[in-house]
């Protein structure tokens, strides 16, 4: 049932707040012109005597959503934590007071300052009035199982430690052993071992038997999944095993798939693949050292001389563009099978690009060269038959400007990892519709109306995730990639990606469970709608969608999914008829507040410039101008924005209409190495900008009052004079006619 | 056969430090640091490469060994800790007994003509016979020559008592005990090559 909301106003006059504006202007702003019936201040809001305020107010219900006016909402947000739905921070200290450059004395600049705080103020009124109590999407049928795709390395760690945790686990492998890759692997690096010297044994027969004897896991070999749909908490997933089906519904979903090794007989003609039976792939060779002979496979005799060569068809656009980070790690391993087996009588050369050996991993290398491995930073130019067996590499030396033979008895060529995850192109146009028939060769075979497969960044083939704040992620909620599949790593890496992927699994079904997106906006209650008497089937939001949580029916009509759902609101800013809202975040929210700024007289010269600003990376950076009392122009209104991709044209129009003479959009970096936390957010808001001179031109405005840039969260210094220039571009210009309408 | 190990393997055991010459990642910091790297024609780790590639008359014939000054610079900035100013000793040391050197190269016929002469006849460095020696070693008009282009140093250092023109006479306290110790070193150094 909806509350009437009673709101309180609490303004914090501490930090310098009290002493610089005009208090008692301030709450006449808040009482007479917005009416909000409570409206308080005090000299330490966040002490607490000031919370305790607050408290009482909300204990006795007198209020029950609470504006907070005075400082970021970055900051002090353990002291401002109520037990209510409806809350906001006005930032009059560091956006406001921090930013502006005031002399004492100075009474314009004391204005432009009050007249700030004012608008601010009245941004905080109106934006409460216009948020409602969220709704959580709750459903009763959820499960918190956890499927995971693939019994190897990944796969096991993942589901042992889901089970762990006290979770359900569900194993679906495709062939008919557990350990995938594992199995075949003769010894393991000592990744977890100190000193980090000396070869581990494999280690996959026992957690084999761990998992298989874990009755919280549940295992399918010989099968594949053929469908998977819903969302978060529902997923529904169809289990192939030959003829047979089985239905199955479960929370989340870890895909461990692992890696292909990349096709041998692909690679460059120089490496000499295929042209004698010497040279070998680094799984050959794993395989000829599990068996216990290294022998030259042409005529079995032993082979005591041994090349390998790095970086095989790797860190080369003709075949793999990236390091697939184990083989400079593996290849030593690898040296040492053939150290350990001929003692003095080995000769192991490494030809190497660049050695990558991360983290303890550089003192296996100090115990490679220690055994006696040669590393030779070189190419392979050529490689030809010997006539005394073997072959013989011509080595480019970079090292010694050598180019001589090296006659060796084996030449292991050390081959990168592709992913096994089926993938689709994010910037390809999506098919229409929701039914489709079970694409050959895909993993999960989602039943998404972008599409079956995860989205993938760049041209490597790996699955998307943002790399520096959510790792695991891939751009479908819930679904979670580890190890080799969502990017090259060796054996520790692989189990701690593992780990990582089953925690992250546990906390989606949870979430879920809860009804709250579980990130980027971790906890938000608030989930999309829309009104369907006003669609006209454009199908914008659910082909924009970054995370392909919109399906549609038969006739186009958007059918939201609430779970797969990150709360970007990408799709309110894709909307045309602007008929998708949050409850606590719509295009009428931020229209009613542009609205609600005061736009000075043109004869003032005053002007106006709205700046929209993302909440992730454009507001910490403008909070740490702030802190840096770097001053900005003080006719500037920041308005945050979830997210660039929840940006509606309709807004840049209101605020024209209004008569602010600039707007300046501050969203994340966008393209292969982007920021944005929802992915696409700002690239889709900078594609919206492209069609806005339209707008202007109906509006008989230049083009160049509105401009869109890229703020990274480090931008503090650079940030004041982007402002500035934009500022003082905009003054070059007529004031915007339409002030005073 | 290029990159055969046979060399490397004797450069490990017999020479002085030899073994650390594996442990070189080749960065190159040790030829950014020697001051006299534009009289080396290998810096140290190419020297080591070269080791490592079996190139054996490239480096025992090499010169670079003999231009250590011995500042010690490498050292304090390898990062993988190699001693490389003592394998660099060690190089030239091994070249000598394996007797590769070229018998022209100045610091070796000092060190090893006049150096080492010099100082196990009295178990202390006599600065102004060694100097002498140095100074004389291509005869004596060279040796003449060579006085007077340095005189002014001589002169220098004689009048800040940095030089003492009185060749050192007698011998060190407990030369005998130096003797034997020199003696039982060259034992030992031949076992090892035997050894081998």
């Amino acid at each position: 049932m909806e509350q009437q909301k009673k709101i309180g106003c609490y303004i914090c006059t501490g930090c310098g707040i009290g002493d610089a504006l005009d208090l008692k202007a301030l709450k006449a702003i808040a009482t007479k012109e917005q009416k909000i019936p409570v409206v308080k201040d005090h000299a330490l809001l966040c002490g607490s005597e000031g919370v305790a305020m607050i408290q009482q107010d909300l204990d006795d219900g007198t209020v029950n959503a609470v504006i907070v006016a005075a400082c970021s909402h970055r900051e002090k947000a353990a002291e401002f934590r109520f037990d209510i739905d409806l809350m906001d921070r006005v930032d009059l200290r560091d956006k406001c007071l921090w930013m502006l450059d005031v002399k004492d004395g100075d009474e314009t600049a004391e204005e432009d300052r009050q007249m700030m705080a004012e608008d601010y103020l009245r941004l905080g009124c109106v934006k409460i009035k216009k948020m409602n109590i969220p709704d959580p999407f709750l459903h009763s049928e959820g499960s918190k199982d956890v499927l995971v795709v693939g019994g190897g390395l990944a796969g096991l760690t993942a589901a042992r430690d889901i089970a762990k945790a006290g979770y359900n686990a569900v194993i679906v492998e495709k062939s008919d052993v557990l350990g995938g890759k594992m199995n075949a692997m003769h010894k393991v690096t000592p990744d977890n071992q100190p000193p980090y010297r000396e070869l581990g044994e494999n280690f996959i027969g026992a957690l084999i038997s761990e998992v298989e004897n874990d009755n919280r896991i549940k295992i399918f070999k010989n099968a594949l999944v053929s469908k998977t749909s819903g969302q978060p908490g529902q997923f529904d997933l169809v289990i192939k095993n030959g003829s047979t089906t089985k239905e199955l519904r479960v929370g989340s979903i870890v895909v461990a798939t692992g890696f292909d090794p990349y096709d041998p007989t692909k690679l460059p003609a120089n490496l000499g693949y295929g042209t004698s039976p010497d040279v070998i792939t680094s799984a050959d060779f794993e395989k000829m050292a599990k068996e216990g002979k290294i022998v030259r496979p042409s005529d079995g005799q032993p082979a005591k001389r041994v090349a390998f060569a790095l970086c095989a068809g790797q860190r080369d656009k003709e075949h793999l563009d990236y390091c697939s980070g184990a083989c400079c790690i593996y290849s030593m391993k690898q040296a040492m099978y053939v150290i350990d087996q001929y003692g003095d009588d080995a000769s192991t050369y490494l030809l190497y690009q660049e050695i990558r050996t991360p983290g303890q991993m550089e003192d296996f290398y100090r115990s490679a060269q220690d055994k006696g491995a040669v590393f030779i930073k070189g190419d392979v130019a050529g490689v030809s038959g010997n006539a005394k067996g073997g072959v013989s590499v011509k080595v480019r030396d970079h090292l010694i400007r050598n180019n001589e033979n090296l006659d060796v008895d084996l030449l292991v060529l050390a081959t990168g990892m592709v992913s096994t995850v089926d993938t689709l192109d994010p910037n390809a146009p999506s098919p229409v519709g929701t039914g489709r028939d079970e694409l050959p060769g895909s993993i999960l075979n989602l039943q998404y109306r972008q599409g079956p497969s995860l989205p993938r960044l760049g041209a490597a083939g790996f699955p998307d995730s943002h790399f520096i704040c959510f790792p695991y992620e891939t751009r479908r909620t819930g679904i979670y990639v580890a190890g080799p599949a969502r990017r090259p790593m060796g054996i520790a890496a692989t189990m701690t990606d593992a780990s990582g992927a089953a925690l992250k699994a546990i906390q989606a079904v949870e979430a879920v469970a809860h009804g709250v997106a579980v990130h980027p906006r971790s906890g938000d209650l608030s989930y999309p709608s829309y009104r369907p008497e006003g669609c006209t089937q454009c199908k914008r939001c659910t082909e924009e969608c970054p995370f392909g949580a919109i399906n549609e029916d038969d006739k186009g009509n958007p059918l939201f999914n609430p779970a797969r759902c990150r709360r970007c609101s990408t799709c309110m800013g894709a909307c045309p008829q602007k008929i998708i809202s949050f409850a606590n975040y719509s295009v009428d929210m931020i229209s009613s507040m542009i609205k609600e700024i005061e736009i000075p007289e043109e004869d003032e010269e005053k002007p106006r410039i709205l700046i929209f600003a993302c909440t992730n990376d454009a507001i910490p950076a403008l909070d740490m101008v702030g802190r840096n009392r770097s001053s900005i122009s003080p006719y500037v209104r920041i308005i945050p924005l979830r997210c660039m991709g929840s940006l509606s044209l309709v807004w840049i129009a209101d605020a024209m209409s209004k008569g602010f003479d600039g707007v300046m959009l501050m969203g994340c970096r966008h393209g292969d190495d982007y920021q944005c936390h929802n992915v696409r957010g700002s690239a889709l808001a900078e594609i919206r900008l492209s069609k806005v001179s339209e707008t202007l031109q109906r509006l008989k405005l230049e083009s160049s009052r509105v401009k869109m840039v890229e703020v990274n969260i480090m931008d503090a210094e650079t940030l004041p004079v982007v402002i500035s220039d934009f500022v003082e571009q905009i003054s070059n210009l007529n004031p915007n006619p339409y002030k005073g309408f | 056969m290029a990159y055969d190990l046979t060399f490397a393997k004797d450069v490990y055991k017999k020479s002085e430090m030899g073994q650390w010459i594996k442990m070189c990642m080749q960065c190159g910091v040790c030829a950014g640091s020697c001051p006299l790297r534009a009289h080396w024609q290998h810096s140290p780790r190419q020297l080591f490469q070269m080791v490592r590639a079996g190139m054996r008359d490239e480096v025992l014939k090499s010169s670079d060994m003999w231009m250590c000054t011995s500042c010690y610079n490498c050292i304090v900035r390898c990062p993988r800790e190699l001693p490389i100013t003592h394998i660099i000793h060690g190089l030239a040391r091994y070249a000598e007994t394996e007797k590769m050197t070229d018998p022209q190269q100045p610091t070796r016929r000092f060190a090893v003509e006049v150096f080492w002469k010099n100082i196990t006849s009295t178990g202390r460095v006599g600065e102004a016979m060694l100097t002498m020696r140095l100074y004389f070693l291509d005869g004596l008009g060279a040796g003449i020559q060579r006085g007077l282009e340095m005189k002014d140093s001589a002169i220098g250092m004689l009048k800040t008592r940095r030089l003492n023109p009185i060749p050192f006479r007698g011998k060190l306290k407990g030369f005998d005990g130096m003797t034997k110790m020199l003696a039982k070193a060259a034992e030992l150094e031949a076992k090892l090559e035997n050894h081998a």
